[in-house]
């Protein structure tokens, strides 16, 4: 009896040590997060003497009124929002109409297609011929050679279809179908509002990955005009080859604090009201791959 | 009246039965599967298989003008490209490098991700779980744009955040960024900032699903619950740590190029030059140097048959030893 209650006593210690030490972990990974944040919020001066830590120092919002003044970061916003909608909506669509015959054991091409689909995960011309490629078909300096190369995912599709074929039972669209649904409107009535989960996790992957991409503009794209983002953001950040600040130093140094807030708040707002799809997603995709 | 009511009734059997319409040809064909798969058939053929063709130029000394086809054979039976990579100076630097960077990146981020999901595993108290899972997510929203911006403000020189810190532990003040030796420290570390949350997301799932009645076993063996982790939880993941480990592996050299070209400054080049990298300058060099499409191409393939060959031998390795295999 005397042991027994020990044990649980040591479990309470236990789960307690065990839990602040987590939540310690999570505070020390969120840090540098904070100091950013604060020093968006902080004097130029402040910030470039390094005295800002996890609370803001001479605390001013013109970092925030200035950099809606940066044409070139607003521009950039703006054709980032563009490039996420359109690319969400194509990827997710291909996505979705492609997956739904590959669940359909009576579908004629399917192992063609399954094999034709799975070589591409292995198999790929590389950096020059792919760029060739968009060059010879035009797209060069578009907005679509952002949008287009990369937009399916062979990955997710597999995803899709294991989703589609094991948590839709099939009678239900036998049951369709006797009620004289074609294949077209099974997928529309019945599969997808079945599929809402797995919709939500890919248009969050869409989202998350058209926003922050940098490769496609970093190859194909050349105007300015044209730039997403995260291509403005690495001038601005990385290169600092920018007018940010207008030539204070100390101000630019600032701004880039206010851009990198701005710039990853969008994801950041809106993650965790997908946190339940996503992990989901996620351990769907490990098992299965 | 009878008589109605008799009518009424005087189904024959196979009008009660409620029969399908007979499938047209169209439907039957799965006519209309096909349009719905097509536009991602003519999307993967023209963006994943055309571009194959274009390898045949690492072959070749290729010119805009005579095109993929036109352009004449290299010596060496086409090989020269290869071989001048194989024999160039920067070769053994770019395979080290690039190796470096992976497998510190393999190791790490295959085994830390599992250890915090099994302590997270751990926490009982719901509240705590979800505020540390919400917070350990969201460095992997940021870009990667974003967080090596955020690697260069720390570590910018003499006042930078990290810098300070580092000079407190008896380090020099400039910044780290430029240093070839902290590189591939500064590249692991921050990966694995941005991922050590997602990643044990998978490791999360699968130990949800270990039989509570193993724990129940356990417990009354005596079992701990340090000893019920190693013992319990941790066998249970194994298959999907191998699968995870095998699939990285056969990644090994491709190292990701974005993080790797955005952390490049001219202080750490010596160390952060990587094949994919080395691809991109050749391709695309600064200041009016002239692409080299072949060669940049003979390297990209050159990675790529290697990556395959690892591939296919991590994986006939891990089904001998293991059972446990991508296909």
């Amino acid at each position: 009896m005397v042991r027994f209650s020990r044990r649980i006593n040591r479990d309470k210690v236990f789960d307690v040590v065990i839990t602040v030490i987590m939540l310690l972990i999570a505070l020390l990974f969120l840090i540098p997060l904070i100091n950013v944040l604060a020093c968006s919020f902080s004097s130029p001066d402040s910030v470039v003497a390094g005295e800002v830590g996890l609370i803001p120092v001479g605390f001013t919002l013109d970092g925030y009124k200035d950099i809606f003044k940066e044409e070139s970061l607003m521009r950039g916003f703006l054709n980032s929002l563009l490039y996420t909608f359109l690319g969400t909506v194509i990827q997710v669509s291909l996505q979705m109409l492609c997956a739904y015959p590959l669940s359909r054991k009576d579908f004629k091409g399917r192992r063609f297609l399954n094999i034709f689909l799975t070589l591409t995960m292995f198999i790929s011309g590389g950096m020059i011929p792919t760029y060739l490629l968009i060059s010879n078909l035009n797209m060069l300096d578009t907005m679509w050679a952002i949008i287009i190369p990369g937009c399916v995912s062979v990955f997710n599709i597999i995803v899709i279809r294991t989703y589609m074929s094991t948590s839709i039972p099939g009678e239900l669209q036998e049951a369709a179908r006797i009620d004289g649904c074609g294949d077209f409107q099974i997928f529309l009535k019945i599969i997808l509002p079945l599929c809402r989960p797995i919709i939500f996790v890919m248009v969050l992957y869409a989202i998350v990955g058209y926003w922050n991409s940098y490769f496609n503009s970093l190859l194909y794209v050349q105007s300015t005009n044209l730039y997403p983002l995260q291509r403005v953001l690495q001038d601005m950040l990385v290169s600092n080859n920018s007018s940010l600040g207008n030539g204070d130093p100390n101000k630019a140094e600032q701004l880039k604090y206010v851009t990198i807030v701005i710039s990853s708040l969008p994801l950041l707002v809106i993650y965790p009201f997908f946190q339940k799809y996503f992990e989901k997603g996620v351990v769907m995709g490990g098992v299965k791959g | 009246m009878t008589n109605i009511k008799e009518k009424e009734f005087n189904f024959s059997k196979e009008e009660l039965i409620r029969k399908p319409k007979p499938r047209s040809l169209w439907s039957k064909w799965g006519l209309t599967l096909f349009l719905m798969a097509l536009p991602t058939i003519i999307y993967i053929f023209v963006f994943h298989y055309m571009p194959l063709e274009g390898l045949i130029i690492s072959f070749k000394d290729y010119n805009a003008i005579q095109g993929i086809w036109g352009s004449p054979w290299t010596s060496m039976n086409g090989f020269k490209y290869f071989y001048t990579f194989v024999t160039s100076p920067n070769f053994w630097t770019l395979v080290k490098n690039t190796l470096v960077l992976s497998i510190l990146s393999i190791i790490f981020n295959s085994t830390l991700p599992i250890i915090y999901a099994l302590f997270l595993n751990e926490v009982k108290y719901k509240w705590a779980k979800k505020t540390v899972q919400i917070i350990m997510y969201a460095p992997y929203f940021i870009s990667t744009v974003v967080l090596v911006g955020i690697l260069f403000i720390l570590f910018r020189a003499d006042t930078g955040v990290l810098t300070k810190m580092l000079v407190s532990l008896g380090f020099d003040s400039t910044s780290a960024m430029t240093n070839p030796k902290a590189f591939a420290s500064i590249y692991v570390i921050s990966g694995l900032w941005q991922g050590l949350g997602w990643w044990s997301i998978v490791y999360m799932g699968s130990l949800a699903n270990v039989d509570p009645n193993l724990h129940d076993a356990a417990k009354i063996d005596g079992a701990g619950r340090f000893r019920r982790i190693f013992a319990v939880n941790f066998p249970s993941i194994v298959p999907l740590a191998i699968i995870m480990l095998i699939m990285s592996i056969g990644n090994i050299l491709n190292v990701g190029f974005e993080k790797v070209y955005l952390m490049y400054t001219a202080g750490n080049s010596v160390s952060s030059e990587i094949i994919s990298t080395y691809v991109y300058r050749v391709s695309f060099p600064t200041y009016g140097g002239i692409p080299q499409y072949s060669y940049a191409t003979a390297i990209g393939l050159f990675n790529s048959v290697i990556n395959i060959i690892i591939l296919v031998s991590a994986n006939f390795i891990s089904k001998k030893v293991s059972d446990n295999s991508l296909w």
